[in-house]
């Protein structure tokens, strides 16, 4: 798993992934937090629902895309993480009789 | 709308060198730039890293400090988190700022200094959460200095390398290092050496780095082949053959390497023409010597214009400065020609890293069932069955089959749909050329375009 090689947070923003608190260190892109949080899986593909994560980490792949704030497709790669952020998977855009 | 004499996209090294030197001669510059700091990929978060991860990413990262600062006090408009995602023909360019809105700035030159991307790495299960570049790693470690400590490395070129090295440096070595470089490479690259030894430092840095790894006990399998990554929900194994033998090494994360490429998105999409670079398989901007395209004051500097490294995209981001310089009648030759000099002796290295790397015919045109369009989830047998019905490109395959039309717009498969066209129909790859990049380079709310200050109306019908 992912850890922060320096030991402790020192200035930490608290932000939540469906549903669960999660402190991290200030500055860190949401993906990067949510990554060092142990989360691998961000979205499910538009195709077959499969689960996806970060990629490329760099803004090229679209595989992080995540849902801020009840805004969908944000990179969460290319976002820093804020206080208050509620972040949640990203799912496909599907017919709710279709799931 | 304002307007500058020189915009220049992307603050890496080659954007960051274009922006001194430019404003250096009096040019009105401004820089956009997709990250929250200058720094590009290469020198990532090299204003704030703390010392502890500076000594685990080494002096060559450490050189960029000097680059950011004098970049910082170059007096060039300076705009962090700009998202640029469209440039018109009259150089007018539209940028996003998360949160802020659209704006648009309009250029007499343009200087395109948005540098590589990792080379796609299709194989089956990449797609499987935990699945990362190697490039990924290291950004994490960078900007975050977040470290993985259950990691195989899979893949070739320097990058792997230097990544292994830099989490051995953090103490946390990777589990494995699976290399697929085929055998019989370095026999194959030793023609070039002769001249790579005259850029001396970097082969003895190559060296040191392999010593390093070679004594750190790191498991590594050579020459590996049929690599694929098992797992139901996430990745949970990589299995591969090498030494005659089948492996399975259980780990929770994976990252791939096969090089870099230039990233063509904004070259693409300004029409400027490209050529295969049989060397370095990728697409290449055709070039004049000063890093001019085929399009007018449009330049590329950087990884962008073939790749070449942090020092050669910095001395490459120079020489096109000081050329619009020239241009606009200031004596800057007796510079540039330094600048060309320094250039030529840079890259002497090039040819063998490129012999010796290359990547593997396994990576370039994969199995029929390997998945190459993730957004939209198209197998290799896919595109060899719509180029048997009659595609005879990428946009016809992408017509047929949606593939590079998802989020990512073809960059994680255009590479890998061209090489398969042309090997299935048996063309060169130049021939078969590259998908049709449209505006918006990035996906854009609806609300941010509808915000935009509109041209008059139109009282005629269309």
């Amino acid at each position: 798993m992912f850890k922060r090689v320096q030991t402790d947070i020192s200035n930490p923003v608290s932000i939540e992934f469906e549903g669960q608190k999660i402190d991290v260190e200030q500055g860190e892109t949401v993906a990067a937090a949510l990554m060092l949080a142990g989360k691998r899986k961000f979205q499910e593909s538009a195709v077959s629902h499969a689960g996806r994560g970060p990629f490329c980490l760099m803004g090229v792949c679209f595989e992080c895309l995540v849902e801020i704030n009840g805004t969908p497709n944000r990179q969460a790669c290319m976002i820093l993480a804020e206080d208050g952020m509620k972040i949640r998977i990203q799912k496909a855009a599907i017919e709710e009789t279709d799931r | 709308m304002k307007s500058f004499d020189v915009a220049i996209i992307g603050a890496g090294p080659a954007g960051m060198a274009s922006a001194i030197e430019a404003t250096r001669n009096g040019l009105s510059v401004i820089v956009l730039d997709e990250q929250p700091a200058p720094g590009g990929q290469i020198y990532r978060a090299i204003e704030t890293v703390s010392d502890q991860r500076a000594a685990i990413l080494g002096t060559d990262y450490l050189a960029g400090r000097d680059l950011a600062a004098a970049f910082r006090n170059c007096g060039a408009t300076y705009v962090s988190g700009a998202t640029v995602w469209n440039i018109d023909n009259g150089l007018k360019i539209n940028y996003s700022r998360a949160g802020l809105g659209s704006d648009q700035i309009s250029a007499t030159s343009l200087v395109i200094a948005t540098g590589a991307i990792e080379r796609p790495t299709p194989m089956p299960g990449w797609t499987l959460p935990g699945v990362t570049t190697a490039g990924a790693l290291q950004i994490l470690l960078k900007a975050h200095g977040a470290v993985n400590d259950d990691v195989v490395l899979v893949g070739s070129g320097p990058l792997l390398y230097l990544v292994a090295t830099q989490m051995l440096t953090a103490r946390y070595a990777p589990r494995a290092i699976v290399e697929t470089t085929p055998a019989g490479r370095l026999i194959k690259a030793a023609r070039h050496l002769p001249r790579a030894l005259t850029a001396f430092s970097y082969l003895r840095k190559g060296l040191a780095m392999k010593r390093k790894l070679h004594k750190s006990g790191i498991p590594f399998y050579a020459n590996a082949r049929a690599v694929a990554i098992e797992g139901t929900t996430t990745a949970q194994a990589v299995i591969f053959q090498s030494g005659g033998k089948s492996h399975r090494i259980e780990t929770t994360a994976v990252a791939l390497h096969q090089g870099v490429i230039p990233n063509q998105q904004i070259t693409r999409l300004l029409r400027c023409e490209h050529d295969w670079n049989a060397n370095q398989h990728c697409f290449v901007p055709r070039l004049d010597a000063f890093f001019q395209t085929t399009v007018e004051n449009i330049y590329v500097a950087g990884d962008g214009a073939g790749i070449g490294g942090a020092v050669s995209a910095a001395l490459r981001g120079r020489l096109v400065a000081l050329r619009i310089a020239e241009k606009q009648g200031k004596d800057t030759i007796a510079r540039q020609n330094d600048v060309l000099k320094k250039l030529k002796a840079d890259q002497a290295i090039r040819p063998f890293l490129e012999t010796l790397y290359a990547p593997s015919p396994e990576n370039l045109l994969p199995a029929d069932d390997v998945m190459v369009c993730r957004c939209e989830e198209i197998t290799a047998g896919q595109i060899r069955h719509a180029v048997d019905l009659g595609a005879p490109g990428p946009n016809q395959v992408k017509s047929y089959l949606r593939c590079g039309m998802g989020p990512c717009q073809g960059r994680m498969c255009g590479p890998t749909v061209t090489q398969i066209i042309a090997d299935h129909r048996k063309k060169e790859v130049g021939e078969i050329d590259y998908y049709r990049i449209r505006p918006p380079l990035k996906p854009l709310a609806l609300a941010e375009l509808a915000a935009i200050e509109s041209e008059p109306t139109r009282h005629t019908p269309l």
